[in-house]
């Protein structure tokens, strides 16, 4: 089975090891996932504030590049590239002037028809049906599950399960042995992009976030998105300056809790890259 | 040979100013058929009718076009003048040259040229105008009403009390509605149930009025002045008379824990139940989905304990058809279950409640006796936060609309609050403060001012609890616009009214519109508020619409004097504008090919079957047949009509045909 997969930067550079877990496990279920070739920035946050056009067109070139690579499904695993591919789609499906146009500006066809999948879509629909066959140990954790604001957000084109309270994630790690807790901070903001210009803004929504997860139980909190795990996981220290204490609750890929139960090695997992440490191999 | 009277009127200056009028009356003068043609200042004043009068006796005209206003504004004061001139009122027709012409046009030979083709076109309609006379319908002056809040008793009360009969249907076994249910009225803070028993039990001995409780319209047939009901009473598996209500089975029932309906889930009650201490009829009923015996088979303690022996297990449900005259709908509303919003935490945090469960907890009679105490562990909450439009004006959970009472209630909710616990703090975040209405708005100042309570102008985004206390965050959109988390022992929701679950099913049952919401739809939302489009069939209360204690009054007293002017007549006078199927000499008899297309198209239910026999009663054809106390004249069967069969009186094909040939056949 041949699925389109577009990394995006982040899954290139801070959270490779997001990377290294979706292929893990998409290897190991038997699943290919094939780069599109010559993709570029989806021009997340910067071109969608700055420049209208721009910020439709690259992510176009993307839809673009993987049609012509023959691919119907394509695999977004940050959240933000997920975002404006589907934005994109949505927005130049509804407006065939400016899908003509930018058609034209890149001198390539766009059907704009590609089916494009988070990570969330991505294993309800291929792993969670076969999760019985594909685990070995199975993720006996509480965890939080983390969505942050663009898995659900718009919801007027995401069409969430739920957008104040999503479900999705609860569902697929309770499917994997896991506790999911019941707490509020599933969408709240991470502080997003202040993670390079105001920090302390990020110590202090993410660590609300983190303050409210371990309240309520949570002994790692699972998040699919490279944004929200860099805010909660490389800003610890940020987080504890402003909580005034030490939190140890790891941040995990849901992709990684999935390496895990079907039994690969942390290192395979690539948990061995985060900041603050995770250890679950006594557990699984 | 037609002998045609034209009268143009001036208006003023509304149409003269725009139109030629006297060129107009001299064109008309010309067409074939006018016999008399002339113009006038105001054609409606007395002089401008005497004129009309004069010229049908002297110059025996055989048909009026009055050229003026809308039909919508005169044509009833045309046409009463021609029949005191002897004339039949349906050969007058009206030509609108003021809202059709002269007020939308510049003066210009062009605008005279179209004043002169409409009253052509009405002109030569005339031509086929027949005399129709009023439809007669007779009267059953009995009105159904349907609902037992303070709308259905008020309707009730008031119809019962202008001498006419009424039987008044509830669904619940006790009337009282969700009045019953409040504590103290806004903006006067009387107690609620102090005010309304009284009118229970007066409903309950009234002479004229049949109550059934526990009873729901099963079906509704019939026309204005005469509709059939069927109605389903329910199985109380009682018998009421000999039931004197003394309790004893209630006390010893062992299925104690149903959540009870009455306190809005926060109290329980047992399986034979009476739904509160003051309940109209006080007679319980067995609710048997939760009744041991009808459930396992085993129990009857009821019956064991009953002094009298009115405990009826093996008791059904009996169909009741009765007859009516006129029906009032007033099935009220009912509050949006918050669970549709997870992020204000209703349903998975006890100490999130609606406001209708405040107001449980308010009343003298409610689960706490009135005193504010929450129900996971019965403290006094000496925090409290209200948060006003839980669902209105909120598009993404489908209620755009305003629920009108929620600020007022609201207000009140907090004020009692600090009525009855002096040292808690309450906060209510709102929108806006909507207190339109006679002493509404003083009454919110007073919550702010006099009671202390915090308005946060904002919304709450989230409500989540964190070391025992419900954190609210929500947003202070004045000053600073700053973020607000407030740590409160209890939230109250003000969640949004809707429609009844089950009120679009009894709006098709009872052939009524209702709008996107479910709500019924009133014939004219400024003009006939408590009309329906179905005549004989009226509004009340919030069925409608939300709507507070002082309104829905209001409307079913509107209701209830619309019904006795109905039943002031012993006979119903109907316009003639109805559908025929036409009918013609043997051996034709009819060109309807009785396929009944006609009876599909019908929203009124108004078309039947008609069968023609000959003298020995051999059936020799079917065809469709119009009942005229239905039909509102609407013309879709006319379309349907595959045969051209059908015609609206006065409208008729031929009629509409004529029109549109002299406009297109341009002298």
């Amino acid at each position: 089975m041949k699925i389109g997969f577009y990394p995006g930067c982040s899954l290139t550079g801070s959270s490779r090891e997001y990377k290294e877990s979706i292929l893990a496990i998409s290897e190991k279920a038997g699943i290919e996932l094939v780069e599109i070739s010559d993709w570029n920035c989806c021009g997340a946050t910067a071109a969608h504030n700055l420049n209208k056009e721009l910020s439709v067109s690259l992510p176009a070139r993307n839809l673009a590049l993987a049609e012509s690579d023959g691919i119907e499904e394509l695999v977004v695993p940050c959240a933000a590239c997920y975002n404006r591919l589907v934005m994109t789609q949505h927005e130049l499906n509804e407006d065939e002037k400016l899908k003509s146009q930018i058609a034209e500006k890149l001198q390539m066809p766009l059907k704009n028809k590609l089916k494009i999948l988070n990570v969330l879509q991505y294993l309800e629909e291929y792993f969670v049906p076969r999760l019985d066959e594909l685990i070995k140990k199975p993720f006996e954790e509480e965890v939080a599950c983390y969505y942050g604001c663009l898995l659900v957000r718009p919801n007027q084109v995401i069409k969430a399960d739920r957008w104040e309270d999503p479900m999705s994630m609860d569902v697929i790690m309770q499917k994997l042995g896991a506790k999911p807790i019941d707490w509020a901070f599933k969408t709240e903001c991470c502080g997003a992009g202040f993670s390079m210009s105001k920090t302390e803004i990020v110590g202090e929504l993410s660590g609300k976030i983190v303050r409210n997860a371990v309240n309520q139980g949570a002994k790692a909190i699972v998040v699919a998105c490279p944004m929200c795990h860099s805010n909660l996981d490389m800003r610890r220290p940020a987080i504890n300056s402003y909580l005034k204490t030490k939190i140890e609750v790891p941040v995990m890929y849901i992709t990684q809790a999935i390496a895990l139960a079907m039994g690969m090695s942390e290192k395979e997992a690539g948990l061995q890259r985060h900041f603050v440490p995770v250890s679950f191999s006594v557990n699984c | 040979m037609s002998r045609i009277g034209v009268f143009i009127c001036h208006c003023g200056e509304n149409i003269s100013a725009t139109v030629d009028v006297v060129k107009v009356a001299e064109e008309a003068g010309k067409h074939e058929g006018v016999a008399y043609s002339t113009d006038y200042k105001y054609m409606c004043s007395e002089p401008g009718q005497t004129i009309i009068k004069q010229m049908i006796k002297e110059k025996g005209l055989t048909g009026v076009v009055v050229a003026a206003c809308s039909p919508r504004m005169h044509e009833p004061t045309f046409r009463k003048a021609c029949s005191e001139a002897g004339l039949n009122p349906y050969m007058c027709e009206m030509a609108n040259l003021r809202e059709h012409c002269s007020w939308v046009h510049d003066k210009s030979d062009a605008t005279t040229k179209k004043a002169i083709d409409l009253v052509r076109m009405l002109v030569e309609k005339v031509k086929f105008n027949k005399p129709l006379y009023p439809i007669k319908v007779p009267v059953t002056k009995t009105a159904l009403v349907i609902g037992g809040g303070i709308a259905g008793i008020q309707a009730s009360l008031d119809i019962a009390n202008s001498g006419h009969k009424v039987v008044l249907i509830e669904k619940d076994p006790s009337i009282g509605g969700h009045m019953s249910q409040l504590s103290e009225t806004f903006p006067t803070l009387d107690c609620s149930q102090c005010i309304l028993t009284p009118r229970m039990v007066e409903v309950a001995q009234h002479p004229n009025i049949t109550l059934m409780t526990y009873s729901e319209l099963e079906k509704l047939d019939g026309f204005i002045g005469n509709f059939k009901a069927t109605i389903r009473k329910k199985a109380k598996s009682i018998d009421e008379k000999l039931c004197t209500g003394c309790g004893l089975c209630t006390t010893k029932c062992p299925t104690k824990k149903i959540p009870s309906e009455f306190n809005a889930g926060l109290g329980f009650r047992t399986a034979i139940y009476v739904p509160f201490p003051q309940a109209v009829p006080n007679k319980p009923v067995i609710d048997k989905e939760n009744c041991r015996y009808y459930q396992q088979g085993k129990c009857k303690v009821c019956e064991k304990v009953c002094p009298t022996g009115a405990i009826r297990f093996n008791q059904e449900d009996e169909l009741i058809e009765i007859e009516v005259g006129a029906v009032v709908v007033a099935t009220g509303f009912n509050v949006m279950e918050p669970s549709e919003f997870p992020e204000y935490g209703y349903g998975k945090y006890k100490d999130v409640i609606t406001g209708l469960q405040f107001e449980r907890l308010a009343s003298a009679s409610g689960p706490t006796l009135g005193e504010i105490r929450r129900p996971s562990d019965g403290k006094i909450p000496k925090k409290i936060v209200f948060i006003a439009c839980a669902g209105s004006r909120d598009p993404a959970k489908g209620i755009p609309y305003c629920s009108k009472i929620c600020c007022m209630y609201t207000a009140k909710h907090a004020m009692l609050y600090q009525h009855k616990v002096h040292d808690g703090k309450s906060y209510i975040f709102y929108m806006d403060i909507r207190a339109g209405g006679k002493n509404y708005e003083e009454f919110t100042r007073r919550a702010i001012v006099e009671d202390e309570v915090n308005y946060i102008r904002g919304r709450v985004s989230k409500v989540y609890e964190e070391n025992g206390k419900l954190i609210v965050k929500g947003v202070d959109t004045l000053l600073n616009a700053r973020p607000v988390e407030i740590e409160a022992d209890m939230v109250v929701l003000a969640s949004a009214a809707v429609a009844n679950p089950g009120s679009e099913e009894l709006a098709q049952r009872m052939h009524i519109s209702y709008d996107a919401y479910n709500f019924f739809s009133e014939a004219h939302p400024k003009l006939k508020p408590v009309e329906t489009n179905t005549a004989g069939i009226f509004l009340a209360g919030a069925c409608q619409a939300p709507k507070d204690i002082p309104e829905t009054v209001s409307q079913a007293s509107g209701a209830a004097a619309k019904v006795a002017i109905l039943f002031s007549q012993d006979e119903l006078s109907r316009e003639p504008v109805v559908a025929v199927v036409n009918r013609s000499a043997p051996p034709v008899y009819s060109t309807c090919v009785g396929c009944f297309m006609c009876a599909t198209a019908c929203p009124y239910q108004a078309i039947g079957e008609e069968l023609i026999t000959d003298r020995k009663g051999n059936v020799i054809k079917k065809v469709a047949k119009v009942n005229p106390g239905l039909c509102q004249g609407c013309g879709t069967c006319v379309a349907f009509c595959r045969s051209k069969s059908i015609d609206i009186q006065g409208y008729s094909n031929e009629q509409m045909y004529t029109e549109v040939m002299a406009l297109l056949n341009d002298e």
